[in-house]
C-alpha cells in the first residue's frame, strides 16, 4: 500500500497531496530566495492549476506571503535598511486599498466573475512584467557579451511627483516628498494584495526607486515591512468577510517556502544576475500563458453551480 | 341520475388517493423506516459510502407479496440550498460566465434507491405527481417569471451538473426485501455529501399504485479537526484570521532562526 500523503484542506474542502504542496512551496520559496521576490505571484496561479478554487488560492496566498516577508523584513530591520516612517505611510494607503479590494473581491464573487478577473489580472501583470524583464535581461546579457559594464541609470533631479503638496520628511530615506504618491502606491499594492493574493513587491520596488527615488538600500526592507502588514490585514479581512483563508494549505506552503528560500538565496549568489532574471522572466511568461490558455479553451461543461449566499 | 355521479366521485377519489380508498376493503399497509442513528459523522477523508436504512411494511397482503406486487422507493434528500447556475459563453475568444439563474431550495443531494427499475414500479405520471426520482426533483427559479425557455435550459443544466457531481443518484435494486415485510435500502453518499439535515423518505407501492409514505430526519455532519477548523473559520472569522496571521509570523520567525544566514 502506498503511504498516505493526502491531507484534507478544511476550507477548500478537497483532499490534496501534502508532498506536492510542500514541494510547491519549496520551489516557489527557492525561486523567491534566488531572485529576491516574494513569490506570491507564483503561488496563487500554481494553486489554481492544482484545482484550488481561485477565491481560496488568493486569500491563502496573502496569508502565505506574511511568513516569507516577515523573515525577510526581520533581517532588514536588524540591518537598519528599513524606513519605518515611509513604511507606515505606505501602509496607511495599503489598508485603504486592501479594504476596497476585499469589497470588490466579494462583489465579483457574487457576480460569478471572480475567477475570470483574477486570471485576467494575472495574465496582464505576469505577461507585462515577464515581457519587460525578458527584454531587459536579454539586453543586459548582450551588453555583457560586448564587454560593457551595466550603465547606471541616472534619475532626473525632480519630476512632477516632487511638486505635489503635503510634503513630509523621511530621514532614513533622505527624502522630502509629498505623501500623496506614497499613499497612492500603498493603496494600489493593497488592492492587488486582496484581489490577487500577492505581496506586491514586484510593483512596489520599481515604484519606490523610479517614482519616489528612494535609495535602493532601504527599498527592499521597507517594501517587505509594508507587505507584512498589508498581507496580515488582507488575511484578517478575507477571513472575516469571505472565509476563504485555508490555514492548513497556507501552513504547508509557508514551511516549504521558508525552507526553500534559504537554499534559493545561496544558489542565487553564485549565478549571474542577468541570466537569472532571464530565467525568471521565462518562468513568469510561462505561467501567464498557461493562465491565458485556460481562458480560451472551451470548458468541459459550459454550466457551473454555486451554492450559498446570493 | 345519482348512480353515474357516485361512480364519478368514486373514480376521482380513486385517482386522488391512488387506489387506497377503493371500496371498503381499503388496504391498510403501512410503511416504516428506522434509522439506527439520527446522526452520521463522516471524517475528512470520507470517500463516499453507503448508508443503510431498514424498514418494514406492515399488514401486507400475502398474496400480493408473493406475486412481488410491493415496491419500495427510498429517497435521501439533502438540505435545501439556494443555488446559482451559471453559463459560459464565448466573449472575445474567452469563455466567460455571462448568464445565470438562481434557484431556491434546491436539494443539495438526492439519492434514490428502488426495488426494481423505475419503469417497472409505476408510471411516469405517478412519479411526477409524487415529485419522485431525479427527473422530478422540484427545481424552482427564484424569479419564476423569467423566459420559460431559459428556465428550462438552466433547470436541465442544474440537474445534469448534480448528476455529474454524483450528488443526484438513482440506484435500481438499492432496496431489497429481506423477508416478506422487512426491507433494506442502500443509499449512496457521495464523497462531497453536503452536511446538514437530510430527510429520508420511503414510498410504498402496491401493484403500481402509491400507498403510503413515511419520513425520518438524518443529520450528516463532519467530524475531526478539519471540521472544527471549518466551523471556527465560519463562526469566528476575525479570530481565525488573526490566528492565521500569527501562524504565518511564527513560521517566518522560526524559519529565520533555523535557516539564518546573516
Amino acid at each position: 500500500m502506498v503511504s498516505r500523503v493526502g491531507i484534507y484542506l478544511p476550507i477548500a474542502e478537497i483532499s490534496v497531496n501534502m508532498v506536492v504542496l510542500l514541494a510547491m512551496g519549496g520551489a516557489v520559496g527557492f525561486l523567491s530566495g534566488m531572485f529576491g521576490v516574494g513569490g506570491g505571484f507564483l503561488i496563487t496561479p500554481l494553486l489554481i492549476f492544482y484545482n484550488i478554487p481561485p477565491a481560496i488560492a488568493v486569500a491563502t496566498g496573502a496569508n502565505q506571503v506574511i511568513a516569507s516577508s516577515f523573515s525577510g523584513a526581520l533581517a532588514h530591520f536588524k540591518r537598519g535598511s528599513l524606513d519605518v516612517k515611509l513604511g507606515l505611510v505606505l501602509l496607511a494607503g495599503g489598508v485603504v486599498g486592501s479594504s476596497l479590494g476585499i469589497y470588490v473581491f466579494a462583489y465579483l464573487r457574487r457576480l460569478g466573475q471572480l475567477d475570470l478577473i483574477v486570471s485576467l489580472l494575472y495574465v496582464a501583470f505576469l505577461g507585462s512584467i515577464g515581457g519587460l524583464m525578458l527584454i531587459e535581461s536579454v539586453r543586459a546579457i548582450r551588453r555583457a557579451k560586448r564587454g560593457q559594464g551595466a550603465t547606471l541609470r541616472r534619475p532626473g533631479q525632480h519630476n512632477w511627483i516632487h511638486r505635489l503638496p503635503l510634503k513630509m520628511r523621511f530621514r532614513a530615506s533622505k527624502l522630502f516628498v509629498s505623501v500623496i504618491p506614497i499613499v497612492g502606491i500603498g493603496a494600489i499594492i493593497g488592492f492587488l494584495a486582496s484581489i490577487m493574493g500577492v505581496g506586491g513587491g514586484f510593483i512596489m520596488v520599481p515604484a519606490l526607486i523610479y517614482l519616489l527615488k528612494v535609495p535602493t538600500n532601504v527599498v527592499i526592507g521597507t517594501s517587505l515591512f509594508q507587505i507584512v502588514f498589508v498581507a496580515a490585514f488582507t488575511t484578517v479581512i478575507h477571513s472575516t468577510a469571505n472565509q476563504t483563508v485555508d490555514i492548513v494549505l497556507a501552513f504547508l506552503l509557508m514551511v516549504g517556502g521558508v525552507a526553500g528560500a534559504q537554499y534559493g538565496a545561496r544558489v542565487g549568489q553564485r549565478l549571474r544576475g542577468e541570466q537569472l532574471r532571464a530565467l525568471l522572466a521565462l518562468l513568469v511568461l510561462a505561467v501567464a500563458l498557461r493562465l491565458a490558455f485556460d481562458l480560451f479553451v472551451r470548458p468541459a461543461s459550459l454550466y457551473s453551480l454555486a451554492t450559498g449566499g446570493v | 341520475m345519482m348512480a353515474p355521479l357516485a361512480a364519478a366521485i368514486m373514480l376521482f377519489l380513486g385517482a386522488a388517493l391512488a387506489g387506497s380508498a377503493f371500496g371498503q376493503e381499503a388496504p391498510s399497509e403501512d410503511i416504516q423506516i428506522g434509522l439506527s442513528t439520527d446522526r452520521v459523522s463522516i471524517t475528512s477523508d470520507f470517500a463516499g459510502a453507503n448508508l443503510t436504512i431498514f424498514g418494514a411494511v406492515d399488514d401486507i397482503d400475502p398474496l400480493i407479496s408473493r406475486q412481488g406486487g410491493y415496491d419500495v422507493i427510498v429517497v435521501l434528500e439533502g438540505p435545501p440550498r439556494t443555488t446559482v447556475v451559471r453559463k459560459k459563453t464565448r466573449v472575445l475568444g474567452m469563455w466567460i460566465n455571462t448568464h445565470s439563474l438562481v434557484f431556491r431550495d434546491v436539494p443539495a443531494s438526492y439519492s434514490v434507491a428502488l426495488t426494481r427499475q423505475p419503469q417497472d414500479i409505476t408510471d411516469t405520471a405517478n412519479y411526477e405527481r409524487l415529485a419522485l426520482r431525479v427527473e422530478n426533483v422540484r427545481l424552482q427559479p427564484l424569479d419564476a417569471d423569467g423566459n420559460p425557455q431559459t428556465i428550462q435550459e438552466f433547470t436541465a443544466a442544474l440537474r445534469a451538473r448534480k448528476l455529474a457531481a454524483g450528488l443526484y443518484v438513482e440506484r435500481p435494486g438499492g432496496v431489497q426485501f429481506l423477508s416478506r415485510s422487512l426491507f433494506r435500502a442502500t443509499l449512496q453518499l457521495a464523497p462531497n455529501v453536503p452536511v446538514g439535515t437530510h430527510r429520508a423518505r420511503a414510498f410504498l407501492f402496491r401493484n403500481g399504485t402509491f400507498v403510503r409514505e413515511t419520513s425520518a430526519a438524518l443529520t450528516i455532519r463532519k467530524a475531526g479537526i478539519e471540521q472544527r477548523i471549518f466551523e471556527f473559520a465560519h463562526q469566528n472569522g476575525l479570530l481565525y484570521g488573526l490566528g492565521a496571521v500569527f501562524v504565518a509570523i511564527l513560521t517566518g520567525w522560526v524559519g529565520r532562526l533555523v535557516f539564518r544566514r546573516d
